[in-house]
């Protein structure tokens, strides 16, 4: 009872401090862990339940009518849960560890970013692009994209175990960066580094502004991607992904069809990106194939990781706390060091002043992600919200 | 077309140098991984930054000689055999560091999770260089200091001239592929290097210190990492702390086209890679009529590495590819 009454005050409380000071990074932090409290106490499920709906479809956007850029990190936060969830099935449930992830949200992207704009014309003539409402039909055609190149990765590269699977995945995002690059001759598809752009946005109902229509729909999408991954993870294809992730021999020998599983992962894992490709180019109206390097596809992994392989509220967690550190926390810092050295604070009698002009921390994500996977494997390799076989599993060494 | 074939003959012994430039520097590189995955059957994925923190303290090395003026003083070859030994120095250090404190205590964890370490090694090295350039530079893309010397070229053939500095290069990677050959195949310690590769606990009841020969074995892997890294500045002159991720990647290629864990292979590996690389960046253009230039290269690469590891996952000389069970 007393807990009960404690997470619905920390709450509102935390909301009501957003409201007061729209511009501090740290009071939204705390807006943030007041729902990791909300998930894990010890309350009632309803309570817990009504709870999150209401910070997420009312505070959340109330958030963001103070301050715009929260709704943005939120929808951020949406698109890379999803993203994660997708790794997740790949990585955490089959463990096939897939380094060129963010390829399958590549292709997501450009298939609504080229039929989506002007840049249709150019290789099938005129007529484009397409109305708005295309996008919505373009949500399944990115999620049926993305699923088939999944399965035409997959089909090579079955043979292929562990570090071998990693170092050819990595291959393949980079081959599909390097195609996204260059691909603007002999046909232009992709109009190489300079991108694709105006990428139409589909109407937006109830006259809702863009920030906010797109935040519940990633909220949507998200909550249909965990529906799917929970009912997944407790199916027999499930079970057979996590059988042939424990012992591909053992499970072979208990009749789990190995290649139709592993490319069902592939296939699922791939579509979540898909989709949110799909999302990711209408939101941002200009793509580019810097967007899908490979340091996107290890942040996923950095996210996956950090929250537990294989356990879905650790994915969700995972990606929260990395997306925020690398688009609130690193770049609050980086303002915050620049306001210092500009109102020319000395600490221990050195002038911030001095700093080399170089020394941006928003450009360290890199080792946020690098610090994120060493600590994690050396000291919790199962992760903040472990799974609970792959706790058991852990637990015992040379498993 | 008649033209074409003409342009193609005349411009082959440029591409042949380039290949064998290239196929050296990646045959350097390769020895790194392959080494390490011959006694601990794991891929070392931070050794393309040791491979690039050899470059930087080469470039370093240099610039700190230039400001003193002892770059123009000092005998040029007497100025590259230092930057050579500092950079492998502190290049097979950072790899004995980085074993010690990442790979170490996941030694008997299953097997993704030493890998995933590796990675985050990677890229934390990565924006590490970047920190310690930013603060002390305030610049991280870097650029070698010329030695004039070294620039020179001279006529071999009519079509071709060649720059001293290649000639250094090559004969730099031919040494330290040579004394790499000594120590593995004519001392004690590579004898012990190879006993703990073949069998990591017998090596130990014979008395051989599995993780003095592992950290050896590093020391070795990172010092020829280093050297390619300062090789690699010295011919290509631009570096930045994102530039080893790339020819990392075609190392490993390269090592597993010899058959990786096998040390003659990744000398062979990387010569071939090398050479199908610079083949495929000049003639792929011309070939089809400027449709599919160099860009196309990096696919090239990782096309073989598929292909190697569909078809012929011992590689090209015969090591069997072992799956850690």
């Amino acid at each position: 009872m007393i807990q009960a009454l404690l997470t619905v005050a920390l709450v509102v409380v935390s909301a009501l401090a957003v409201a007061k000071f729209p511009r501090s990074v740290l009071v939204f932090l705390l807006f943030q862990g007041s729902l990791v409290f909300v998930y894990r106490a010890q309350i009632p499920e309803w309570l817990r339940r009504s709870l999150l709906a209401v910070a997420l479809l009312v505070l959340m956007p109330a958030i963001g009518y103070f301050n715009g850029y929260y709704l943005e990190i939120a929808t951020q936060v949406g698109i890379f849960v999803a993203l994660a969830l997708g790794l997740n099935i790949v990585v955490g449930l089959a463990g096939l560890l897939d380094l060129g992830y963010v390829a399958f949200f590549a292709v997501g992207a450009y298939s609504w970013a080229i039929f989506g704009s002007p840049h249709a014309n150019v290789i099938f003539g005129g007529g484009f692009p397409l109305a708005g409402w295309w996008f919505y039909v373009f949500l399944l055609v990115g999620l049926g994209t993305a699923a088939i190149t999944g399965i035409l990765l997959g089909l090579p590269v079955l043979r292929l175990h562990g570090d071998y699977l990693a170092i050819v995945t990595l291959g393949f995002g980079e081959v599909i960066r390097v195609l996204a690059n260059n691909l603007d001759k002999p046909i232009n598809f992709t109009n190489g580094p300079k991108g694709i752009t105006p990428i139409s946005r589909p109407p937006a109902p109830f006259g809702l502004p863009y920030g906010e229509y797109f935040y519940f729909l990633v909220l949507l999408i998200v909550v249909a991607v965990v529906i799917v991954n929970r009912r997944l993870e407790d199916s027999h294809i499930g079970r057979a992904w996590e059988a042939i992730r424990e012992d591909e021999l053992a499970a072979r020998a208990m009749g789990v069809p190995l290649v139709r599983m592993k490319l069902m992962a592939f296939a699922c894992g791939a579509s979540f990106a898909g989709v949110m490709g799909v999302l990711f180019s209408a939101k941002q109206v200009f793509i580019n194939p810097e967007s899908f390097t490979f340091l996107e596809s290890i942040g996923v992994l950095a996210m996956v990781i950090l929250g537990g392989m294989g356990s879905i509220p650790g994915a969700v967690l995972g990606a929260t706390v990395v997306t925020v550190l690398n688009l609130q926390v690193l770049k609050g810092f980086s303002l915050w060091l620049n306001e210092l050295k500009n109102a020319g604070v000395t600490v221990l009698g050195y002038s911030l002043a001095d700093l080399p002009t170089q020394f941006e921390p928003a450009k360290y994500e890199r080792m946020v992600f690098g610090v994120i996977l060493v600590l994690m494997m050396i000291f919790r390799p199962q992760g903040i919200f472990p799974a609970r076989r792959r706790q058991r599993e852990l637990a015992q060494p040379g498993g | 077309m008649c033209m074409d074939v003409a342009l193609l003959v005349r411009i082959f012994p440029e591409v042949l140098l380039d290949g064998i430039i290239l196929g050296f520097m990646y045959a350097l590189i390769a020895l790194g991984y392959t080494m390490v995955y011959g006694v601990l059957e794991f891929i070392n994925f931070a050794h393309s930054e040791i491979f690039i923190v050899g470059a930087f303290v080469g470039v370093e090395i240099l610039l700190g000689l230039k400001s003193v003026g002892l770059l123009d003083g000092l005998p040029w070859p007497i100025v590259l055999v230092l930057v050579l030994i500092a950079g492998m120095a502190a290049s097979g250090l950072l790899a004995v560091t980085v074993e010690r404190i990442a790979y170490r205590p996941l030694r008997n964890a299953p097997r993704l999770i030493p890998l995933i370490s590796a990675i985050g090694i990677s890229f934390f090295l990565q924006d590490l260089i970047r920190l310690v350039e930013s603060l002390w530079r305030n610049a991280f893309n870097m650029v070698y200091p010329t030695i004039d010397v070294l620039n020179l070229r001279f006529e071999l053939t009519e079509t071709l001239d060649v720059s001293v500095k290649s000639l250094v290069v090559i004969v730099g990677a031919v040494l330290m592929l040579w004394a790499l050959h000594l120590i593995v195949n004519r001392t004690k310690v590579g004898t012990a290097i190879r006993a703990v590769a073949e069998d990591q606990a017998a090596a130990s009841l014979m008395g051989i210190d599995v993780n003095r020969i592992i950290s050896l074995t590093f020391l070795i892997g990172g010092a020829m990492g280093g050297a390619a890294g300062v090789l690699f500045g010295v011919q290509y002159g631009l570096i930045n702390p994102y530039s080893g991720f790339i020819p990392g990647l075609k190392a490993f290629t390269a090592a597993v086209l010899g058959g990786i864990g096998n040390i003659p292979g990744a000398m062979v590996g990387g010569l071939v890679l090398g050479l199908l690389e610079a083949f495929a960046a000049s003639y792929l253009s011309l070939l089809t009529g400027g449709a599919f230039g160099a860009e196309y290269k990096d696919i090239f690469a990782f096309s073989v590495l598929i292909l190697i590891l569909i078809f012929r996952p011992k590689g090209l000389l015969g090591e069997v590819v072992r799956e850690r069970a």
